[in-house]
């Protein structure tokens, strides 16, 4: 009995780590999967974010906002590497979420870029979002803040 | 006009022609290519001039990037510093040149701030927009502003590191999709040279 116990508090302690881990939304048909963003570095007012969207719906959508108190724009940003040169593109326009798909923004690929970043954001905390698509509407999420230097994305967690 | 002296014309005409095409053709291409890199002279991270030539007899590798950059540039610099602890003593010899192609925004004082991140060796180097221009010249490096909706802006840019030997020429690049190991084992050679 008391083995048993043990085991349901591990399996409730565990299960709590993985979502605190792995922090999910929803919206509509929409899911949004573990939004998180780089630490600030000192000397720089920028920072990136990232998240994976999944459309479970049979229409296309479109992220067209992401708002945050902690900087002036929060902007989706595409880079992409033409040799040697690292090219960056706003996509004005939004990001496209087709029906049935996932899309993931990650380092060195989509990202939401933070211009003017009005405090510090350390390791381990949290910070306020708010995503808007075309169809679904507005989402309040959080964004984890991770080292400086993180490069994975969900497939390595 | 005789009809040979014609003729004659035509066939000078179509060699000088042929030689001038040979000769447009040939350039940029061989051994008569100009090196990369050259001499640089900036201002360091504490407003102070600086001289390639200071490191005359060190190996250093440059890297051009800005503190607005999200990735390659904190990437890049991390790199290094991990690369530089995982060799040891050996890499003490080695600087690293940080060159901003955003020299508007990134002053000595924001540069000192921001290399401070990363550890490693490394100098943090601006100067007047004509400057800049001039070693990215030198090294074919490309860069661009591009404009942000909020009224700022981003860069395009060239995210190559050169190394550069201990003669201050050119030995070798790292890209950026190249891993951890791969910078130890070039930077180990560099050193070695």
């Amino acid at each position: 009995m008391r083995v048993l116990r043990t085991l349901l508090i591990l399996a409730f302690v565990g299960f709590g780590a993985a979502a605190a881990a792995a922090h999910e939304y929803k919206v509509g048909e929409l899911e949004i999967v573990h939004p998180w963003a780089r630490a600030t570095l000192k000397g720089s007012d920028v920072a990136d974010g990232f998240m994976k969207i999944i459309n479970h719906g049979s229409t296309p959508d479109r992220l067209i906002a992401v708002n945050v108190e902690f900087a002036k724009a929060g902007q989706i940003h595409d880079m992409k590497m033409e040799g040697d040169v690292m090219k960056m593109q706003e996509l004005t326009g939004g990001l496209e979420i087709p029906a049935g798909a996932t899309v993931e923004l990650k380092p060195k690929s989509l990202h939401v870029m933070f211009m003017g970043v009005n405090q510090e954001l350390t390791p381990d905390t949290v910070v306020d979002g708010e995503l808007t698509f075309e169809k679904a509407g507005k989402v309040k999420i959080e964004f984890m803040i991770e080292p400086a230097g993180t490069t994975h994305s969900m497939d390595n967690m | 006009m005789s009809r040979r002296v014609l003729s004659i014309l035509v066939v000078v005409v179509a060699v000088s022609a042929a030689a001038l095409a040979y000769l447009y053709l040939n350039q940029g291409s061989g051994p008569a290519a100009v090196p990369i890199g050259g001499p640089i002279r900036l201002t360091d991270q504490d407003g102070k001039s600086f001289d390639s030539a200071s490191l005359d007899g060190k190996p250093y590798a440059v890297f051009f990037g800005f503190t607005h950059c999200p990735d390659a540039c904190p990437t890049t610099l991390s790199e290094i510093a991990r690369t530089e602890d995982e060799i040891g003593a050996p890499a003490k010899e080695l600087t690293t040149l940080f060159v901003t192609v955003d020299p508007e925004r990134d002053t000595p004082a924001v540069l000192k701030d921001y290399i401070s991140n990363f550890g490693g060796n490394t100098i943090a180097l601006s100067g007047t927009p004509e400057q800049v221009a001039e070693v990215a010249k030198a090294y074919r490096v490309f860069y661009k502003k591009v404009p942000t909706s909020d009224g700022g802006y981003t860069m395009d840019h060239t995210a190559v590191l050169y190394l550069m030997n201990r003669d201050g020429k050119f030995a070798d690049v790292i890209a950026y999709s190249e891993d951890h190991d791969r910078y130890v084992e070039k930077i180990k050679k560099l050193l070695a040279e």
